[in-house]
């Protein structure tokens, strides 16, 4: 099945490509870029996990004993900062979707290399700015920094947060028009669109959303700089603005940055679920068009972050319609992923194991979605707990479940290394179980009735709150055991070979590590991505 | 002339492929640049339709001749740029090039004068907001917060516009000496072109601003 021709010598890898400092800070390969954004997300990774940690802490009790109210403000708007902006937004695109796109489609880079590293440097940027606040005390608006809270009242560190993340917004954008660039243009001979991995179709869709969500958001912490710093009012009704159009601008980016998170991670479900069932996923088209038709509805939905904002109920009720639209393609793909694995081979691999827990995690949390969706129990429900459970869900049980997923598919494609497979699996079930104990209760809790963002709460909540701090600990100790053994296994673990899961994607026909060029001599693909059955497959050289 | 070989880039198949990424490239990202502008204009349109008089009101204050000289004068540099783009393709010699690129670069040059005259005739007429607002002569029915607001996006939105066109005369002064060491060829002047759709998206802009902002009813008050 395999016809890559090998080099009878080891081939020199992109990691051996040069050792010192100055020949990873400007690099332009691809791949060592996504392993610089590994390493910076995975710091801001435990940073954000540090802030959720004295949250959980705090909430284990219901007398505010541990942190002030206001310092417990700063608390969540730090967590949600850094894990939205410097972690989940860059997660899996800047890492996975970095290095593999160009592998995947028989291309030697992006199309722009400079631009790729740049986005990289302007991230790091942004980051410095989130740092100083950090350093410096903090922001206590949420990470939603709505107006006139974060414009008139609040006096903590506003502007250079917003200056931090708009900056980080450009990295973000950078990174998405590199790849609707290089998926259009740098594909290799052969490779049309429907043969392409379905990790590219979920990238192509995230990307559409960054290049035009992004610049909103930017735009809308422009308006946000002016007012707080000018005093211009456009948003403070004080001012003569309406702190409503602030939420409208501000969920047009936000709601479809959701799907920025998501969509990478169903990507990363796709191959895996197909490679350990041995199938061509079922119902590939309709997998493809799926990922694009959340990306255009996902910009039509976001009105349902304002059903008790003076928004008028008539276009409340179009907003509720249209978010339960974007159920339908969310469907599609579990119902596809499900039915792939009917009859399929299944050989429950640690990636699967992950993939698995994803498919579960993201069903919970899209479906409870739909409760939020609908008018008159979102007016119940609004920011309560269920609203925090439900996004978690998606971003904790859905996209970091997937790029882990990736990370322990790809890792073995990155490093050359295999990591130890009992223990991958042990912290697969840990982190499945620690998610649950700590986000189930907490749908309970939103459904009694206790509202988000407060460091106290009535004493008959607080069976719940301790179950959920519990379990957010065996979730933190979820997360060290990878951490650990991805370490461990860049010295000690065993070389992993080209392929060791017997996939068929081109990005699998190259050595382990792969070397700086990718292919030696363009590929010319005659097949598409899923040929488990198939004698010849891709003829490499 | 060697320089098409040498500009290839080592992941690009060819030439072809590499000018085609290029081009996509600039779209995609002028079709970010329109989102960008778009927050803003949609902020504008939502407080003209909520605060229709004083929007108008305000609008009266601003200089509609400048207005109007800064239009043309910016049109004329698109013309401008698409002579300089097409000299290039066509090879018709750096010495065309570079003239039309400097006509460019004056026209630009031009608009952000004009533009600095009108702001800071809002500064001694005391409508800039934030740092110096309290207008005199206005009719009294107006609700100057309103008004404030007017400005505020007014400012907000030229302000935006001018910073686009800052970075065009930088990019501008980055052309026409490389035109001028002869670095563009019939076959390779990729960067003159993208420089090109850029300046013609900024002056795109405008050709929106200068009536939503200037023409609302400029002689409101008046009659």
């Amino acid at each position: 099945m395999l016809t890559a021709t090998r080099a009878p010598e080891r081939p020199s890898s992109y990691l051996t490509d040069g050792y010192g400092l100055k020949s990873w800070l400007l690099t332009s390969d691809h791949k060592r870029i996504a392993i610089l954004y590994l390493i910076s997300i995975t710091f801001f990774f435990f940073i954000g996990g540090i802030f959720a940690a004295l949250i959980r802490l705090e909430l284990a009790t219901p007398a505010g004993d541990l942190l002030e109210s206001d310092v417990y403000n700063k608390m969540f708007t730090m967590h949600g900062i850094v894990m939205i902006f410097f972690f989940l937004i860059p997660s899996i695109p800047a890492t996975l979707g970095n290095f593999l796109i160009p592998e995947m489609i028989g291309a030697k880079d992006l199309a722009f290399p400079r631009i790729n590293l740049l986005s990289w440097y302007i991230y790091v940027f942004g980051g410095i700015f989130v740092v100083y606040v950090l350093l410096t005390g903090g922001v206590d608006t949420g990470w939603t920094f709505y107006t006139p809270f974060s414009t008139s009242y609040s006096n903590t560190k506003v502007m250079a947060a917003a200056v931090g993340i708009f900056i980080a917004g450009f990295s973000s954008i950078l990174t998405g028009l590199n790849f609707i660039v290089t998926i259009h243009r740098m594909r290799a001979p052969g490779l049309s669109w429907f043969r392409l991995p379905l990790f590219v179709w979920a990238h192509y869709a995230t990307s559409m959303i960054q290049i035009l969500g992004t610049p909103v958001v930017a735009v809308t912490i422009l308006l946000v700089a002016m007012e707080r710093g000018l005093h211009i009012g456009i948003f403070d009704p004080a001012l003569g603005g309406d702190p409503v159009l602030f939420q409208h601008l501000f969920w047009f980016y936000s709601h479809p940055a959701v799907y920025i998170m998501i969509l990478p991670s169903m990507g990363v479900i796709s191959e895996i679920i197909s490679t350990f069932t041995r199938r061509r996923p079922f119902g590939y088209t309709f997998i493809a068009f799926s990922s694009v038709a959340i990306a255009v509805f996902g910009f039509l939905v976001w009105g349902h972050h304002l059903f008790v904002s003076s928004q008028s109920v008539y276009a409340g009720m179009v907003f509720s319609i249209l978010s339960y639209v974007v159920a339908i393609p969310s469907a599609i793909k579990v119902f596809n992923w499900t039915a792939t694995m009917y009859k399929g081979s299944v050989e429950l691999s640690t990636p699967m194991l992950y993939a698995i827990g994803f498919i579960g995690l993201f069903t919970i949390g899209g479906l409870t979605g739909l409760f939020l969706a609908c008018l008159g129990m979102d007016v119940h429900l609004t920011d309560t707990y269920f609203v925090v459970a439900h996004f978690h869900y998606v971003m904790v049980g859905g996209a970091i479940m997937g790029y882990l997923a990736g990370l322990h598919f790809w890792w073995p494609k990155m490093t050359g290394r295999m990591y130890p497979v009992l223990w991958s699996k042990i912290a697969g079930v840990i982190i499945f179980l620690g998610f649950n104990l700590t986000f189930f209760p907490q749908f309970i809790l939103g459904f009694l009735g206790m509202p988000r963002r407060y460091h106290v709460y009535p004493p008959e909540f607080q069976v719940y709150n301790v179950l959920s701090s519990a379990g957010a600990t065996v979730l933190g100790l979820g997360y060290l055991i990878p951490f650990i053994y991805f370490m461990w296994s860049l010295k000690y673990g065993k070389p992993a070979g080209p392929n060791p899961w017997g996939a068929t994607g081109l990005e699998w026909q190259i050595p382990s590590p792969p070397p700086t060029e990718n292919f030696e001599v363009t590929p010319v693909v005659t097949v598409e991505a899923y040929e488990y059955h198939a004698q010849e497959v891709v003829e490499v050289g | 002339m060697a320089s098409h070989a040498t500009v290839l880039r080592h992941h690009f198949e060819n030439g072809e492929q590499q000018k085609e990424a290029s081009s996509l490239g600039m779209w995609v990202f002028l079709l970010t640049e329109l989102m960008f502008f778009g927050g803003m204009f949609m902020a504008y349109l939502a407080y003209r339709q909520a605060y229709p008089d004083s929007f108008a009101a305000a609008s009266s204050k601003l200089n509609v001749t400048l207005g109007m000289c800064n239009t043309l004068v910016l049109i004329g540099s698109s013309l401008t740029m698409a002579l300089a783009v097409r000299c290039a393709a066509a090879g018709s010699g750096k010495k065309l090039v570079v003239l039309f690129l400097i006509l460019t670069l004056l026209l630009g040059g031009v608009f952000l004068g004009i533009k600095a005259k009108e702001y800071h005739d809002k500064w001694i007429h005391h409508e800039v907001p934030g740092a110096n607002f309290h207008p005199e002569d206005w009719p009294k029915n107006v609700d100057m917060s309103h008004a404030s607001l007017y400005f505020g996006l007014y400012f907000g939105m030229t302000g935006l516009h001018a910073s686009h066109m800052v970075i065009g005369v930088g990019l501008l002064l980055f052309l026409i000496i490389r035109a001028n060491q002869g670095a563009y060829t019939p076959e390779w002047h990729t960067p003159v072109e993208m420089v090109g759709l850029y300046w013609h998206f900024v002056d795109i802009v405008w050709i929106f601003l200068f009536p939503l902002l200037y023409l609302i009813d400029p002689n409101f008050g008046r009659q």
